[in-house]
């Protein structure tokens, strides 16, 4: 009992005396487990939305659509709707593309001509309203909401006046397929061909055997026929979610990567002020197992916290993500946080949490009680020829390489750090620079205008991304910086009593974490562009990633000057400490 | 508590510490022998470097010496795991450091409480005892303080109580006034003589001759040896007349 109270008390009251840090070490492992969390969220939640969608609007095994043109050849969708296999269709429908305005949005749409009645194939799901009549319009769900449109609202398709009478969802026409699709009566859609003097005609079939839509598509194409199968459709609808899952996917890793660098550094920079702290205990009799135990409590409840945070991140975001769009009828599988899933977040927290206790602890119990509460900072390595090699350099300069030079880890994390963070920048910007010019139009985008959901969609979860591995990042620097500029109060008081001066000194403090920084801003380029090829390739996109130079420019002095910012404050101030307190203190 | 006259509470031979190597070799601790006996307050003076800390943590089992056997009341322990280093420290040994080493973030109860936890007392009994030696040490009144809010003087006295706490054998106390003043020094001088009176065995590395002069038995080092070892006048108690002198 006496034990488990102290180690209780030792570990609450240590977490509470350094609050700030247990928070931010809280949001590390937050950030990891909640990504982490939603990845597996996410993972199989695509394909039942769609497939309640096809199921309620009797959805076409195959859709045949000709080319616009003022004299579409109607005898092949007649030969097609006898062909073999075939044993239901419906239509063919006419299908205008006029130009839709609403206040001040203008966008090009397909107007499909239907029956006021419903057929048996392909039944758009009224979801608000009612079904097309003369002059009035039924807009696609997903659609409307980006239009912004309701019932009863005025429209005008080629200038001519519609008010919407219905909305609906409907499978051959999703999100990603189809998005800017409304439906009007036959007439209705006749008229506004002749406006604009073209006309398409759509024919929806249903197959004896629904699987074999591939061979039959392959086997009916035409140069003058568009036919598409139920899987391309299903197919273009789910890359959304694939290529939000794949973007999830290297955030994941990404964040998981920087949330163990967070963690060396937090515990990296704690590490001195813990070897006096378990001296202590062991000075009072405290055996280096108890010394590791009430570590691992600090760092175990910390886990467990952040391990909540991340479940409960997943459970509320994953929906929201995961939902493919208002296009699809239900919602998305409820995030499919199941018990061994969540199981894996937590214990890749409390693998987390025991690689922070390790190193302390074993560092506890091979140093000597009284070296530990002595004298417990390791001395730093000594580089004769990197000393030698700067003798010719600015004063200021050669702090900042000696400073650099003595923690050479402190230097990698802090490159690595950095060089995490920006990959995930270059590549966010690649994706946007891919959008802009629409290379990989296969896969990221379907149709210019409003109508583009997957590049919204994969936009704001590259945004939420990157913004965690800033965060990250930025909590690192700090903490770096904060551990630099602690560790060389000895160091730069020494050198200002020979002489340097207080701007000398912060100039060297700054330059020691700018090297890194350079380093890693240069090395982001290329492995974010590296990064994203294989993400486009694994999403099935063409991988034509090129960063205008001015922006890979940007993303290097972008991270100069940020890490510049964040040292310089905590430099000067270090470098103003008077001499004779610090060598005093010391 | 021991008595005068049993056997050894501590005994080293040959004890020898050794830093470095070949022409770098500094030995801190050279071929010191040395017997504690129960009860007894021993003083180790010595310049700055002598290796009298040194000794003090080889004694305590908070360093590992080079060579030499070291008994701790016939039970050699210089070999000892670090587990059971720590088990011999937890329960038959105090120490009092010159920095206090209190944790910043447990009241001064608190820290007295942590090794009688540590020995697996019950909360409540850890509590009490923790009370009843901060009343002792005349600290009833700031239990509930943290370290930040102590003086030298008060800090160093809730290192000793904390040092107390479980009934040790032996006090082993490193340059305990080396950071107070006149005033806290005379406070932490009352208390070792209280100890002393109790029959406690103490053994103090000092630099200041007012606490030499309050013990059984002064040993002088110099360059990690022993120079002298001296019986003082005032065995059997602390000398009060000085300590009294010292007040005014």
């Amino acid at each position: 009992m006496g034990p488990a109270v102290l180690i209780w008390r030792l570990a609450v009251r240590d977490l509470r005396r350094r609050l700030t840090q247990s928070v931010l070490l809280l949001l590390v492992i937050a950030a990891a487990t909640s990504t982490l969390a939603l990845a597996f969220a996410l993972d199989g939640t695509s394909n039942h939305p769609w497939s309640i969608t096809r199921a309620a609007t009797a959805g076409p095994d195959v859709m045949v659509e000709t080319y616009p043109g003022t004299h579409p050849d109607l005898n092949q969708l007649d030969a097609l709707a006898h062909a073999a296999g075939v044993i239901g269709t419906s239509g063919p429908y006419p299908m205008a593309s006029p130009v839709l305005r609403t206040g001040k949005v203008t966008d090009p749409v397909f107007a499909e001509g239907r029956d006021e009645t419903m057929p048996t194939i392909d039944r758009p799901n009224v979801t608000n309203g009612t079904w097309v009549r003369p002059g009035g319009v039924v807009i696609e769900r997903g659609f409307a909401d980006q239009l912004n449109v309701h019932m009863g609202s005025q429209v005008t398709l080629d200038h001519r006046p519609f008010r919407v009478v219905g909305i609906a969802v409907d499978t051959d026409r999703g999100a990603n397929w189809r998005p800017q699709l409304v439906w009007v009566t036959r007439a209705d859609a006749v008229q506004l061909a002749a406006q604009g003097d073209k006309l398409a005609y759509v024919l929806n079939l249903r197959l004896s055997d629904p699987p074999s839509a591939p061979a039959f598509a392959s086997a009916h194409s035409s140069p003058r026929m568009f036919v598409a199968t139920w899987q391309q459709i299903r197919s273009s609808d789910e890359k959304e979610l694939t290529v939000v899952q794949i973007v999830l996917l290297l955030g994941t890793w990404l964040l998981g990567m920087l949330a163990i660098g967070s963690v060396a550094v937090l515990v990296g920079g704690r590490m001195i002020e813990q070897i006096r702290r378990a001296g202590l205990i062991k000075a009072a009799g405290g055996t280096p197992q108890f010394v590791a135990v009430v570590l691992l409590a600090e760092n175990l409840f910390l886990a467990l916290a952040a391990t909540a945070i991340g479940l409960l991140v997943g459970y509320l975001v994953a929906p929201v993500l995961a939902s493919p769009s208002l296009s699809l009828l239900g919602s998305a599988n409820s995030p499919s946080l199941t018990a061994p899933k969540a199981l894996i977040v937590v214990a890749v927290a409390v693998a987390v949490a025991i690689a922070a206790t390790v190193f302390p602890a074993l560092r506890a119990a091979r140093s000597s009680t009284i070296g530990a509460l002595n004298d417990p900072a390791r001395p730093p390595r000594r580089h004769g020829t990197m000393i030698a090699l700067s003798a010719r350099l600015p004063v200021a300069l050669v702090l900042g390489l000696l400073l650099a030079v003595r923690r050479p880890r402190r230097a990698i994390l802090t490159t690595v750090s950095l060089l995490i963070t920006d990959v995930m920048i270059v590549c966010a910007l690649a994706l946007h620079s891919s959008f802009a010019s629409s290379r990989s139009t296969d896969v990221m985008v379907s149709q210019p205008g409003l109508g583009q959901p997957l590049l919204a969609r994969v936009d704001s979860v590259v945004l939420v991304v990157t913004v965690l591995l800033v965060v990250l990042a930025t909590i690192n620097t700090i903490f770096i910086t904060q551990a630099t500029v602690l560790d060389a109060q000895r160091p730069s008081a020494l050198a200002r009593a020979f002489g340097a001066t207080p701007n000398q000194v912060s100039t060297g403090l700054t330059v020691a974490q700018l090297i890194p920084a350079l380093l890693g801003g240069i090395l982001s380029v290329p492995a974010g562009i590296f990064l994203y090829r294989i993400a486009a390739r694994v999403a099935g996109g063409a991988p034509n990633a090129s960063l205008p130079v001015p922006w890979m420019a940007a993303v290097i002095v972008g991270t100069v000057a940020v890490v510049a910012a964040l040292t310089l404050f905590p430099a000067r101030a270090g470098a103003r400490r008077p001499v004779a307190v610090v060598l005093r203190s010391d | 508590m021991n008595a005068i006259g049993d056997a050894p509470a501590l005994r080293a031979r040959g004890l020898r510490k050794e830093y470095g190597r070949e022409a770098a070799l500094v030995r801190a601790v050279d071929d010191v022998d040395l017997e504690v006996i129960p009860g007894e307050t021993v003083a180790v003076m010595g310049p700055s470097g002598c290796g009298k800390s040194t000794l003090l943590h080889l004694l305590g089992g908070l360093d590992r010496p080079t060579s030499g056997d070291l008994f701790f009341r016939d039970r050699r322990v210089d070999q000892l795991s670090e587990r059971a280093l720590a088990e011999l420290r937890r329960r038959e040994i105090g120490f009092v450091f010159q920095a206090f080493q209190l944790l910043d973030e447990l009241t001064a109860q608190e820290n007295v409480e942590l090794p009688a936890l540590m020995a697996r007392s019950s909360p409540r009994q850890a509590r009490r005892r923790a009370r009843q030696l901060l009343e002792q040490v005349g600290l009833g009144e700031r239990a509930s303080h943290l370290p930040s809010a102590l003086s030298g003087g008060q800090r160093q006295r809730v290192a000793i109580a904390r040092a107390l706490v479980n009934q040790p054998a032996i006090i082993l106390a490193d340059e305990p006034t080396g950071n107070l003043d006149s005033a806290a020094t005379v406070e932490v001088l009352r208390l070792f003589g209280a100890l002393h009176a109790d029959g406690l065995t103490l053994v103090v590395v000092t630099h200041d001759e007012r606490v030499a002069a309050t013990s059984d038995r002064l040993i002088s080092m110099r360059d990690g040896a022993f120079v002298e070892d001296t019986r003082m006048a005032n065995t059997g108690g602390p000398d009060v007349q000085f300590l009294a002198g010292l007040d005014g």
